[in-house]
């Protein structure tokens, strides 16, 4: 018979969250040499489209082949990939990941899970990062389906990988309950 | 599989305007309930070799010790069906004794402490226990209202397994009387729940004549089923 116990409630990370969670070199996934490295950048902006310096996002995502380094993924753990990145962003807002193109998963089309941190947020915010070139596989992905059609593209970086986020107002990015 | 949900009952809204930050950041849209899939079961795994052990001591990160009451903050962390989470990696950064922060934005007119950075890390071990060596931080004033002051608390972050168990909190200490007025504190609704962040006095772990102790126990989202089993939040 399990204990249930009562769940530890998020708080802010405030505004001086580097010091804890900002070490060198976190934000490349896989070193530039990497083959198929890509570059992922974008602006974190507020409810006036003002940069939010203070932010910091971390990344969660599949190998070029659609596998995960881990042992709940039904499929197996495939080692090699750490599939996870951390990146602040700077005083225009802006952040800049190095990794690779995640594979597609099984009914689902290729994606980056997006965690957001900072100061104002009491707790993170969930989002995803789809690939415009994709159009098919984004036709058929259950996740981009569930979300109302007029706010779908707020998940879809550009051609050029630009992947902005718009906490509020104006075209804000949809964000989800995990 | 997947992971228990938020009812609503625990995190604080997104949206809380006692907290003034909160209204320029805080997405007013809902949040669109995504069911848990691969990338939701797994997470990033960190273990003991991604830290050095005297990462959890904050004390000796320098050639002097810092000012002010040293302490011990251990606890155990877990999930919402009672299982330890080992191995699990744990962030902490907090202002000195003074209550200044050792970052180039906190302007608070208070000293900097040169040996103190105030930054930790540790790993939980097989039993899901963690332990920091540190100071009592102090509190610090800010600008969200007329004399606003944050109680004395800890930054932690904690990774857990898997997207839905990623927490980053703050620890506070028993009987501080700014508790009562801290918008941030106070946005998590429930009593009870908020209650859980503060932390106990733990004379039996305190070191004789060295460093008082305190402890905190963290959990993490557990496994669905056991949500479904007992369905009472506390
Ligand atoms: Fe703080």
């Amino acid at each position: 018979m399990s204990t249930e116990l009562g769940l530890t409630p998020a708080q802010t990370v405030g505004p001086y969250y580097s010091i804890g969670m900002t070490r060198p070199g976190t934000e490349f996934v896989v070193p530039a040499d990497h083959p198929g490295a890509i570059t992922i950048s974008g602006r974190v902006l507020d409810v006036n489209g003002d940069p939010v310096p203070d932010a910091t996002l971390e990344i969660w995502q599949a190998d070029a082949d659609g596998r995960f380094d881990h042992p709940d993924d039904p499929r197996g753990a495939v080692p090699g990939f750490s599939g996870f990145g951390r990146c602040g962003t700077d005083e225009d807002g802006r952040y800049e990941f190095r990794t690779v193109k995640p594979g597609a998963l099984p009914d689902q089309a290729p994606h980056i899970d997006v965690l957001v941190f900072a100061r104002g947020l009491m707790h993170w915010l969930a989002t995803r990062i789809y690939f415009a070139e994709e159009t098919s596989a984004n036709a058929g992905d259950p996740v981009l389906a569930s979300v109302d059609p007029d706010r779908r593209h707020t998940l879809i970086a550009t051609e050029d990988l630009r992947f902005d986020i718009r906490l509020r107002g104006d075209g804000e990015t949809v964000f989800f309950a995990l | 599989m997947g992971y228990q949900r938020d009812t609503g009952l625990v995190h604080a809204p997104h949206y809380s305007p006692e907290y003034r930050s909160s209204m320029l950041r805080a997405p007013s849209q809902p949040l669109v309930v995504l069911p848990h899939r691969l990338t939701e079961i797994t997470g990033p795994l960190f273990g003991e070799s991604d830290v050095r052990p005297e990462e959890s001591d904050l004390t000796t990160q320098h050639d002097g010790e810092p000012l002010g009451e040293r302490i011990v903050v251990h606890g155990s962390v877990r999930d919402g069906s009672g299982r330890p989470v080992p191995n699990t990696l744990l962030e902490l950064w907090q202002a000195n004794s003074a209550g200044r922060y050792q970052h180039q934005n906190d302007q608070h007119d208070a000293p900097l402490d040169p040996n103190f950075t105030g930054n930790g890390r540790c790993v939980t071990d097989a039993e899901g226990n963690y332990r920091f060596t540190t100071i009592r931080p102090g509190a610090y004033p800010w600008g969200n209202h007329h004399n606003a002051w944050r109680p004395a608390h800890l930054h932690f972050s904690v990774f857990g397994r898997a997207l839905p168990q990623r927490l980053v909190t703050q620890m506070y200490f028993p009987g501080d009387p700014l508790l009562d007025y801290d918008p941030i504190y106070q946005a998590v609704r429930e009593p009870k729940v908020r209650q859980r962040m503060i932390s106990s006095f733990d004379l039996e772990s305190t070191v004789p004549g060295w460093a008082l102790a305190f402890n905190f126990d963290i959990v993490l989202a557990g496994p669905e089923a056991s949500l479904l089993e007992e369905p009472h939040v506390d």
